[in-house]
């Protein structure tokens, strides 16, 4: 493993990087369009070369919990689905997230509701950022919108997943997962020691040496006072996530008249629209929201003093756009584009939404 | 002759594990969670496998396991603890990984994990205490309740055509060949309590030879959920669950047990 370009799936890039970025394990279940991540990993057998663990769960129950099992002992511990697994997953998700383990997910969205479609969609905007399990907890949630950044999210996932104690949601679709670009690989950042993985994660389950006390992983605390004081402390967990950690992409933002708020595939879609605005003389910019928890809220309402108007444009019925409004403040005009079921939209009609519906 | 002229080492006969804590247990007296702990505690300290050991608790009674017991220790979601076992003990082969369910978590909302974790072969030891109620949510059915047993959700006693039957669910998984060990004991006289501490000890030196999972289950009495005294539980439990879920080793070293 050393520095090359090479051209490869997005599902691919992910599975090659946890490789690559010292991943000591991954558990999965199968499930359409990602099922690429293990079948990579199988394929390229790295309990041989690195070390790191591979197994095929029987549920997407079973693999989160391996996965809150395998990252309470300190070790990188990361598994991948779609859509209607990542709902099977709640329950592991809230546990990993009460428990603040760290632990790396992603999710390469389909359309829904229920078993829905195996095409990428991006209705899943809320269950990644508001929930989806029970509880007051969030993931720290990253939308890549290149093969480049599914690979590259992975080596940034874990720094974030251990300086918060906290899971971390790659969240992708199914177009990013399975279309073939280029991409940069990195050098072998090794695996942790047992010295380094005692260093790294002092709270871990790794076995109770005479010098400290047992450690315990468990989200459980039934002494009402002290749950409250243990949630105002995830909250301030939060907080900091929102001031150190907020990541986007503003392009053509300096001195656009309208600007497209996308993320992911729909930001790949809104390069291009805003490309051919610009070529009839429309202003109009991009702002890409990479992180999606924390949201870049600043930088919308710093963006909505000065442009006339936004378009959110989702491969859902309008999800992020509940999060463009708040920060916006009711300012300017804000409106959903969307398609749903699996249904990529085309530059061109993303450009006429905008012109319908903002523009005027 | 005064107290303190016997509280002397030399004289000492039985003392609490050093790998109990000091926590005060939250079980109901009569119950056999607090014997189940203690001779796990004690095989714990006689391998000299306090420093590589680590627990994973369910959801029910035992929950809070974590507490009693001085190693490091992981509270599973319920019924999840063979999964969350499975990939502790793959990351940490040089553990000893021991799970620790109820019939509820184990035999009803987890048996898929727990099916798999014994079909893949898992080098864990699982205990499995099997008391046919669920006592931490106050008293009902479970899927080792038997038949014409009255708890809250069977209040005129368990019906076939309603409830279905006991499930047996340690026989099942003997018959899988990802099990190595499997045994059913109890803990309501000295001489099982001896008998399980034995069979516990054998699952856990069983995690070095590296062939599969090791399955204690204890067969336990719930005198609370049960609306007995002590006694009375102890009494039922040998007239009405031992018929029904028989004392023994069922596999050893790989080999079904010839009846």
């Amino acid at each position: 493993m050393a520095k090359e370009l090479k051209l490869m799936k997005g599902n691919e890039a992910i599975a090659r990087a946890m490789i690559a970025s010292g991943t000591d394990g991954y558990f999965g279940y199968p499930i359409t369009p990602q099922s690429e991540v293990m079948e990579t990993l199988m394929a390229e057998k790295p309990w041989e070369t690195t070390g790191m663990v591979v197994l095929q769960a029987e549920s997407e129950l079973a693999s989160i919990n391996m996965v809150y099992g395998g990252a309470a002992t300190g070790k990188k511990v990361a598994t991948s689905s779609s859509s209607p697994g990542i709902s099977l997953m709640a329950e592991g998700l809230t546990y990993l997230a009460g428990a603040e383990i760290p632990c790396v997910v992603m999710n390469a969205m389909r359309g829904g509701p229920g078993l829905g479609t195996i095409q990428p969609a991006q209705s899943d905007y809320f269950q990644s950022t508001k929930g989806g399990g029970h509880g007051d907890y969030q993931l720290y949630v990253l939308a890549p919108s290149s093969v480049q950044e599914m690979y590259d999210f992975v080596f940034d996932a874990w720094d974030i997943a251990f300086k918060y104690r906290n899971p971390v949601l790659i969240l992708t679709d199914g177009a990013i997962g399975q279309c073939m670009e280029k991409c940069y690989t990195r050098d072998y950042v090794p695996r942790w020691t047992e010295e380094e993985r005692r260093a790294k994660a002092p709270w871990g389950t790794w076995g109770k040496p005479a010098t400290r006390p047992h450690n315990i992983i468990t989200s459980l605390e039934l002494d009402s006072a002290r749950q409250e004081v243990f949630n105002q402390k995830l909250q301030k967990k939060y907080a900091q996530m929102k001031e150190e950690d907020v990541r986007f992409e503003a392009l053509n933002c300096e001195d656009a008249d309208y600007i497209f708020v996308a993320y992911g595939t729909s930001a790949r879609i809104c390069m291009k629209s805003m490309q051919l605005a610009r070529e009839k003389g429309l202003k109009v910019g991009l702002l890409r929201p990479i992180t999606l928890y924390p949201f870049p809220t600043k930088q919308i309402a710093e963006l909505a003093n000065r442009v006339k108007g936004m378009l959110c444009v989702e491969m859902s019925a309008g999800q992020m756009i509940e999060d463009v409004k708040l920060a916006a403040d009711c300012k300017i005009p804000i409106e959903h584009y969307g398609r749903f079921g699996g249904i990529i939209p085309t530059p061109e009609e993303v450009l006429e939404a905008l012109e319908n519906k903002i523009i005027k | 002759m005064a107290n303190l002229d016997i509280v002397k080492p030399e004289n000492l006969v039985y003392q609490k594990s050093k790998v109990l804590t000091d926590a005060v247990m939250h079980y109901c007296p009569g119950c056999g969670h607090g014997t189940a702990h203690r001779i796990i505690a004690e095989v714990i300290e006689e391998l000299g496998i306090q420093d590589k050991t680590i627990g994973v608790s369910p959801v029910g009674c035992s929950v809070m396991a974590y507490n009693y017991f001085d190693v490091d220790f992981q509270e599973a979601a319920h019924g999840r603890a063979p999964a969350v076992a499975t990939a502790i003990k793959r990351l940490n082969p040089d553990r000893y990984v021991f799970t620790y369910q109820g019939d509820g978590d184990l035999a009803a909302i987890g048996t898929a994990e727990t099916i798999h974790a014994c079909n893949r072969g898992e080098n864990i030891t699982m205990v499995f205490i099997n008391n046919a109620i669920y006592g931490m949510t106050g008293g009902q059915m479970a899927p080792t309740t038997l038949l014409g047993m009255k708890t809250a959700t069977t209040p005129y006693g368990r019906d076939q055509k309603l409830n279905g039957w006991p499930f047996q669910v340690t026989e099942l998984l003997a018959q899988l060949p990802g099990t190595y060990y499997v045994t059913r004991q109890s803990v309501h006289t000295p001489a099982n309590v001896r008998k399980a501490k034995a069979a516990l000890k054998k699952a856990f030196e069983n995690q070095k030879l590296q062939k599969g999972v090791s399955f204690v289950e204890i067969v336990s009495s719930c005198n609370s959920g049960w609306k007995m005294t002590p006694v009375q539980a102890n009494k039922w439990m040998e007239e009405n669950m031992f018929p029904q879920y028989p004392l023994g080793d069922i596999k050893v070293d790989g080999e079904l047990v010839k009846k």
